[in-house]
């Protein structure tokens, strides 16, 4: 594989996100979803001081409220990445641009990793930007500081590439609407996958959460959302519950005790890997 | 490189499961020259381009382009190609496209510049250069596809259809567009469906049809040699004399000697004056590429629906 081809292709997908506007649509979105963060949760803090409530139990309100908005963004990002990436071979193979270039001296894998390289870029670089940029709004406005928001942005960032890396490799094969629809089914299940099997480590449903155990391991775009939670946790939160049954708080889908596991985020990494190997695979054997 | 042709196939044969897009193709193209490669919408061409340039493969049979097997990089370093569908990133400017293409082709930093200028000016592009192609009319993205297929002096330029989004200008401006890349040197495989381009430019031609050459060979060879039809009154009895011309035969009115030297035609009225016939008119002429076309393609419409040969348009047409 060619390294500057590689990087003819990244570049070139960076330029496409930037010429055709569809950064700027999502940076305007998010810094107007900002704005509205930002007045949503002062109102709420003024609010909460003026009724007197506990400047403690203020705080903690404050990054639940956090914590389903990263929430909410994540599902937006999964949903952007799924959408930008299922057409980046999709639809040039359905237009026939493809065809020019790959009668080039290009390879299909340098094409497929050039396009992955492009827009993990610039999907990380903008749920780090914009996920950093909420959080340091609600810092101002509440005085709340998340204990790692570092840590819950680099999370928030590794779930949309494992996301956008699922769209890119079905859009080897299938057409650009089709791999962004599965992309999106497949991550709304795993999420529900890992609601229901925590509801199910509560009761002893021991099968039930075994599958889901399972369904992690093979999407584990869930296991890293409980990344995000975990930056954004504050200890006192930690604290709170730590006098009560860990299986009981488990079944919370806004809750995580402790940070994903080393060997779990360790066999996300190679389950990127896999799936773009996945995708250059088939789009070696596609007839164009 | 020398002495490899440009395009050989043995026995390609493709199919997507049970409809065969091509059966046993054999071309072969040698260096320099101007290839049509002619047949009915459908008929396989774009698959036999596909299969040359590696983007399918086939499912039989074997062939090498530029001297190395199909889809092979180090050949593709040295093809030019323009798609049928002739689609480019519509955000980028032309001058950006051809960049990408160079690029891509492998055209070192230091010639990049001199050489998109030299393709632009040659398919005429130069005033609409840092426009983007999203504006552009298929006239245009045609020739900027012509252009890109033309970096870099390829020693093989396969065109797809070059001219089919073009008006009569563009299309003279295309005949001498390849006609300068096979004075540069370059062989060029020209798939086509407008047979007057064909039979203008092509040193040789291969015709398909339903995916299989119906026939193959040098233009002058395909079309046959020379006829002249005569219309002529009081004829001799004894036509021996005119046998040195050719094969003289009679059909109604008309005399017709097949095949003759083109040169030797008035030498030919003379004798028959001579004889003491009167000549009315005389047709000189030889098949066109259309007419070969035709009976070929509509052979093989008949052929495969088993319908009655005298239903054949061509019969009626002389």
């Amino acid at each position: 594989m060619s390294p500057q081809l590689v990087l003819v292709i990244a570049g070139l997908t960076v330029r496409e996100i930037v010429r055709r506007r569809i950064l700027w649509v999502l940076l305007g979105l998010s810094v107007a979803s900002v704005v509205l963060v930002g007045w949503g949760t002062e109102r709420l803090v003024t609010l909460a001081r003026a009724d007197g409530i506990e400047e403690l139990q203020v705080r903690i309100g404050v990054s639940q409220v956090l914590i389903l908005i990263a929430f909410m963004f994540s599902f937006v990002l999964a949903m952007s990445a799924a959408f930008l990436a299922a057409p980046a071979i999709a639809s040039d193979v359905e237009t026939g641009t493809v065809h020019a270039m790959l009668a080039r001296p290009l390879r299909r894998a340098e094409l497929v990793v050039g396009r992955w390289l492009g827009l993990s870029v610039i999907v990380a670089a903008y749920a780090i930007l914009s996920g950093l940029l909420a959080v340091a709004v609600v810092a101002l406005v509440s005085g709340h500081v998340p204990p790692q928001p570092f840590v819950a942005a680099a999370f928030l960032a590794f779930q949309a590439v494992a996301v956008l890396t699922l769209a890119l490799a079905l859009g080897t094969r299938l057409p650009s609407i089709a791999a962004g629809a599965v992309t999106v089914v497949l991550f709304g299940l795993g999420w529900f996958a890992g609601v229901l099997g925590n509801i199910a480590i509560a009761f002893d449903a021991t099968a039930l959460a075994r599958a889901a155990e399972w369904l992690r391991v093979v999407l584990p775009t869930d296991g890293l959302w409980r990344g995000v939670i975990f930056g954004l946790e504050p200890p006192a939160v930690l604290l709170l519950a730590a006098g009560r049954s860990t299986q009981a708080m488990a079944a919370n889908p806004f809750y995580a005790g402790e940070p994903p596991p080393l060997a779990f985020v360790a066999w996300s990494v190679v389950w990127v890997l896999l799936v773009l190997c996945a995708g250059i695979a088939l789009f070696r054997r596609r007839e164009l | 490189m020398t002495g490899n042709p440009a395009i050989e196939t043995r026995a390609l044969h493709k199919a997507y499961g049970r409809t065969i897009a091509l059966e046993a193709l054999d071309i072969r193209v040698e260096p320099g020259e101007v290839f049509g490669f002619l047949g009915p919408n459908g008929a396989g061409k774009t698959t036999a381009v596909k299969l040359l340039l590696g983007l399918t493969r086939p499912t039989a049979g074997e062939g090498t382009v530029l001297g190395r097997p199909l889809g092979d990089l180090g050949a593709r370093r040295r093809i030019g190609y323009l798609p049928e569908l002739f689609r480019y990133q519509a955000w980028l400017t032309a001058r950006e496209v051809l960049e990408l293409h160079a690029r891509l082709a492998g055209i070192e930093r230091a010639r990049r510049g001199l050489e998109i200028e030299r393709v632009l000016a040659l398919v005429g592009l130069t005033d609409r250069a840092d426009d983007r192609t999203g504006g552009f009319s298929k006239g245009m993205l045609q020739r900027l596809g012509i252009g890109a297929a033309l970096l870099g002096d390829p020693a093989l330029v396969i065109l797809d259809e070059p001219t089919s989004a073009l008006d009569p200008v563009g299309r003279d401006d295309v005949r001498a567009i390849i006609r300068a890349a096979q004075e540069r040197g370059s062989a060029v495989l020209l798939n086509s469906h407008l047979l007057g381009e064909v039979e203008r430019l092509c040193d040789r031609v291969a015709i398909v049809n339903k995916g299989r050459v119906v026939a193959a060979g040098a233009l002058a060879t395909l079309l046959g040699q020379a006829t002249v039809r005569l219309r002529v009154t009081d004829l001799p009895d004894d036509l021996g004399s005119l046998g040195t011309f050719g094969e003289v035969t009679l059909e109604e009115d008309w005399l017709v000697v097949r095949p003759i030297d083109p040169e030797r035609i008035p030498e030919l009225v003379a004798t028959l004056v001579r004889l003491g016939a009167r000549v009315h008119a005389v047709d000189p002429g030889r098949r066109s590429l259309e007419d070969l076309f035709l009976g070929l393609v509509r052979d093989g419409e008949t052929a495969a629906t088993g319908g009655p040969a005298s239903t054949t348009p061509d019969a009626s047409r002389r």
